[in-house]
C-alpha cells in the first residue's frame, strides 16, 4: 500500500466525515470501524475521484459484494481501499 | 410550473450532451391557482426555496437521463451551498441551467443556477444517486413526461 495514497484518504474521511485523523488507521473498516454510511461514502468518492483522477467502480464492487465475490473488507479496509486507488492509478497511466 | 404535480419545468430549451450542460425555463404559478404558494406565505407568496432546489435538481437530473440514454434514474441525495438569493414570485419567468460536474460509478455531481432576467436567483451543487428504473412502467411515464418537455427523447433513449 502506498503511504502517501492512504494519507490522502485519510485527510479526505477527516475532512468530509469530521472524524479526527488519528481515528483513521490503515487498519480501520470504512463501514464497520468509522460508521461511514453510503450517502457520506458518496462524497468521499467524489473527493477521491477528483483528487486521483479515477473513478472508483462502487457499481461493480457493490455487485460483487451482493454476489459473495468479495467482502466489503476487500473494498472498505483502508489499506485495501488504497491498494485499489493505487491499481486505479496504475491503469490509466497503462 | 405545476408544483402539486411536482412538474417544476416547463420545457428544456438547450441540451448540450458534450458541454454536459441544459437549459429549463418554468413559469412560476399564480397564487390562487397553487395551495403551496397560498401557504406560502398567507398575503405574501413566495416560491419556497425548497422547490427552488427541486427546480435546478429536475433540470440537472433531464441532463443526466439524457446522457445515460433513459437507462437509469438520478435521485437527489444531497446538497451543498444551496443559496436562494433573492424572493421568487407568482408569475415570474426562471431560466434554469444544469451541468454535470463528476460522473461517478453510480452517483453524480451537477450544478445548478436559477436566473430571472439573466441575474442567478439561486444556485446548489447537488449529489445524485443513479438507479436502475424501478419499473418498465416508470421508465415509459418518464419518456412521455420528456416528450412533453420537448427533449428528444426517441434520439436519446437506447
Amino acid at each position: 500500500m502506498s503511504t502517501a495514497t492512504f494519507d490522502k484518504v485519510a485527510d479526505i474521511i477527516a475532512e468530509t466525515c469530521d472524524i479526527p485523523r488519528d481515528n483513521i488507521k490503515p487498519e480501520s473498516h470504512a463501514i464497520n470501524d468509522l460508521e461511514i454510511d453510503s450517502l457520506d461514502f458518496l462524497d468521499i468518492a467524489f473527493a477521491i475521484d477528483k483528487t486521483f483522477g479515477i473513478k472508483l467502480p462502487l457499481e461493480q464492487w457493490t455487485q460483487e459484494v451482493n454476489d459473495g465475490k468479495a467482502t466489503t473488507d476487500h473494498y472498505f479496509v483502508l489499506n485495501n481501499l488504497s491498494d485499489q486507488i493505487d491499481k486505479l492509478i496504475a491503469a490509466k497511466g497503462a | 410550473m405545476r408544483f402539486e404535480d411536482f412538474h417544476m419545468i416547463d420545457r428544456i430549451v438547450a441540451l448540450d450532451l458534450s458541454g454536459r450542460s441544459i437549459r429549463s425555463v418554468g413559469l412560476v404559478p399564480e397564487a390562487k391557482s397553487s395551495t403551496i404558494l397560498q401557504g406560502h406565505f398567507p398575503g405574501y407568496p413566495l416560491m419556497p426555496g425548497a422547490l427552488l432546489l427541486e427546480s435546478m435538481a429536475q433540470t440537472a437530473g433531464w441532463l443526466l437521463i439524457a446522457l445515460n440514454g433513459f437507462t437509469a434514474m438520478p435521485f437527489m441525495a444531497g446538497a451543498k451551498d444551496a443559496k436562494f438569493r433573492s424572493a421568487v414570485l407568482p408569475g415570474e419567468a426562471i431560466e434554469f441551467e444544469g451541468r454535470v460536474i463528476h460522473e461517478g460509478s453510480g452517483y453524480a455531481v451537477g450544478e445548478g443556477k436559477g436566473r430571472r432576467d439573466g441575474k442567478v436567483v439561486c444556485n446548489a451543487q447537488i449529489i445524485f444517486t443513479i438507479m436502475p428504473f424501478p419499473s418498465d412502467a416508470f421508465r415509459d411515464a418518464l419518456r412521455a413526461r420528456g416528450e412533453r418537455l420537448e427533449l428528444p427523447v426517441k434520439e436519446l433513449a437506447r
